[in-house]
């Protein structure tokens, strides 16, 4: 009898409580992923006197107003130059990667062939492989062939590294439409490449922005790839990690602000998007 | 363009020559890119990891000893590297588990929005965002102070510039590769399963440890090594919350090829971490199959 009480109890106790410590949980937790993002954002707002910006000296506006209104857009020399590199880069290495990885996850979802599982495997390996170790096998082979590193020598890496994703994220998409489109537009006569024109690519276009968007994020914010293949070129996390040596300026973190608050825009919108068309 | 057209159009014989090459001519491009720029250098990788000789002039010489460097030199490094991702891997578990739990379970309609939340931070500059972490624990700040009342910390005792702060940069900076996985997985179980172990008077617990964790052991594979292979291999937190005490093998890769100009050593280690990332993944690759790894 009081064991069946107290079994009941328990039964109806415990979910109450695990749901509650569990959201509370949850709530710790995400404190704990933005703490770090909002201290980077507050710190751009630091009167710093010092060269190292990792204490709290007083507010102000100053790195913001040298930002937007410094001799050059950026206030620190060579800044918005990292910043300018880095965005071309990211758009330049996302195009590349999407064409490419597009075209990929076509045959591996629309067509049987023999390969098949080498040519998965050798689309995991890069994202499995220790960005260090990718990063030093391209420097060894640019070593080999003495071709300057630069900017060249990064967007072949960038492209190489967001193939894998873009195929990943364009696959998901392939996989999720209706075959029968395509069979009924070759029924009526259209050739493939008026069926892939005019059917398969507008279906799969979401995708293929996503994928874009996605290697674009990767590429933007890759710094041990990049520390190998650069050369003296310099892009925004190189200049961050430069700059970390000696002491940030808070104009870097304004600047990376700015990159959040972009970012996270293009998110929502991209996500509101996609609920709007479901 | 017409013959062109009645050609493609699907027979009802089926695929024809012309049809058997169109997945090769969408493979070629991106193919050859991954060939020429992944699988040549990692050869050549390989062969400049056995060569012997003084900067500039390196020559192949089947020189293994660059290997032995790992144990004989590197010893301490390669220890740190193993450590701290294998601490990073089993805090980012404890942490992301639970929370995809809630997201999965508790989620509701707020499903979308509390994932949109666990990927926002990443979207901050990876390398502004670990730096974060200087603040965070450094010598006055709440952290520290926090540790030396609960007595974790001595009177002088420090987390920054310590083991302590590398694995925290590690672990935050690798968790949305932990979670997602794990929440994907617990996303497709199907509910009904977990509702039948309720009817079977399972408790909670015993549901959780029976159905729901079996059931979720993919994700928590895949997360496991999605964290522990970029972990092993990082060397940005250990330069940035660490000093050279800290230092993982990834710094030294890092410092041959790019400050000593050693690029026998430096590749031999190199492809050690590649040939540990290998070992890692053929099991999973085993038990998965080659489809489900681009999927």
């Amino acid at each position: 009898m009081t064991a069946t009480t107290t079994a009941s109890t328990r039964r109806k106790v415990m979910p109450f409580l695990r749901r509650h410590t569990l959201t509370l949980y949850a709530m710790v937790a995400f404190a704990y992923l933005f703490i770090p993002v909002l201290l980077v954002i507050l710190f751009g707002f630091n009167d710093v006197s010092g060269r190292f910006n990792y204490s709290w000296e007083g507010f102000t506006l100053d790195s913001w107003r040298s930002v937007f209104l410094g001799a050059e857009f950026g206030g620190v020399p060579g800044l918005f130059d990292s910043l300018l590199v880095s965005l071309r880069l990211a758009f330049l290495s996302a195009l590349g990667a999407t064409v490419l990885g597009t075209l990929i996850a076509l045959a591996l979802v629309r067509y049987q062939f023999r390969g098949r599982s080498t040519t998965n495997l050798i689309l995991f390996l890069p994202m499995a492989t220790p960005e260090v170790v990718m990063g030093s096998s391209i420097l060894a082979l640019f070593l080999a062939i003495r071709f300057s590193l630069g900017f060249t020598t990064l967007l072949v890496a960038h492209i190489l590294f967001n193939i894998s994703y873009v195929v990943v994220t364009v696959k998901a998409r392939l996989q999720g439409f209706d075959r029968h489109l395509e069979e009924a537009a070759m029924d009526l006569y259209a050739n493939e490449w008026e069926t892939f024109r005019r059917v398969t690519l507008p279906m799969i276009m979401p995708g293929v922005f996503a994928a874009f968007l996605l290697a674009f994020a990767l590429s933007f914010d890759d710094f041990i790839i990049s520390n190998f293949n650069s050369g003296q070129t310099v892009t925004f996390p190189l200049y961050i990690f430069g700059a970390a040596q000696r002491g940030i300026p808070p104009e870097v973190n304004v600047l990376g602000t700015l990159v959040f608050l972009v970012t996270v825009t293009i998110m929502l919108v991209n996500v509101w998007m996609q609920r709007r068309r479901t | 363009m017409s013959t062109v057209a009645q050609e493609a159009a699907p027979t009802t014989r089926g695929t024809n020559w012309r049809r058997k090459l169109v997945p090769y001519g969408l493979l070629l491009p991106g193919g050859l890119w991954l060939i020429v720029f992944y699988v040549v250098p990692m050869l050549r990788l390989v062969s400049v990891s056995l060569q012997t000789g003084i900067y500039p002039r390196y020559r192949f010489s089947w020189a293994w000893s660059n290997y032995a460097e790992l144990v004989t030199n590197y010893g301490g490094q390669a220890v740190n590297s193993f450590a701290y991702a294998l601490s990073a891997t089993v805090i980012a578990f404890l942490i992301a588990y639970p929370l995809a739990y809630f997201i999965a379970f508790r989620g509701g309609r707020w499903k979308n929005f509390l994932l949109v939340m666990l990927l926002m931070p990443f979207l901050m500059p990876f390398l502004l965002r670990t730096l974060s972490w200087k603040i965070i624990l450094a010598d006055n700040g709440l952290v520290v102070d926090l540790f030396k009342a609960l007595n974790l910390l001595g009177e002088d005792g420090r987390l920054l510039a310590t083991g302590v702060a590398v694995v925290a940069g590690i672990v935050y900076n690798f968790l949305a590769f932990m979670t997602l996985p794990i929440y994907v997985s617990l996303e497709k179980i199907d509910r009904s399963l977990v509702e039948a172990a309720n009817d079977l008077y399972a408790s909670p617990a015993v549901a959780f440890r029976k159905v729901t964790f079996p059931l979720s052991r993919p994700g928590v594979v895949a997360g496991t090594l999605l964290t522990f292979i970029p972990a092993v291999g990082d060397y940005v937190n250990a330069v940035l919350l660490g000093t050279p005490q800290q230092f993982m093998i990834g710094n030294v890769i890092q410092s041959r090829f790019l400050v000593v100009l050693d690029y026998p050593v430096a590749a031999a280690l190199s492809f050690t971490l590649m040939i540990v990332t290998v070992l890692l993944i053929i099991p999973y690759v085993r038990a998965s199959g080659t489809e489900d790894l681009v999927a």
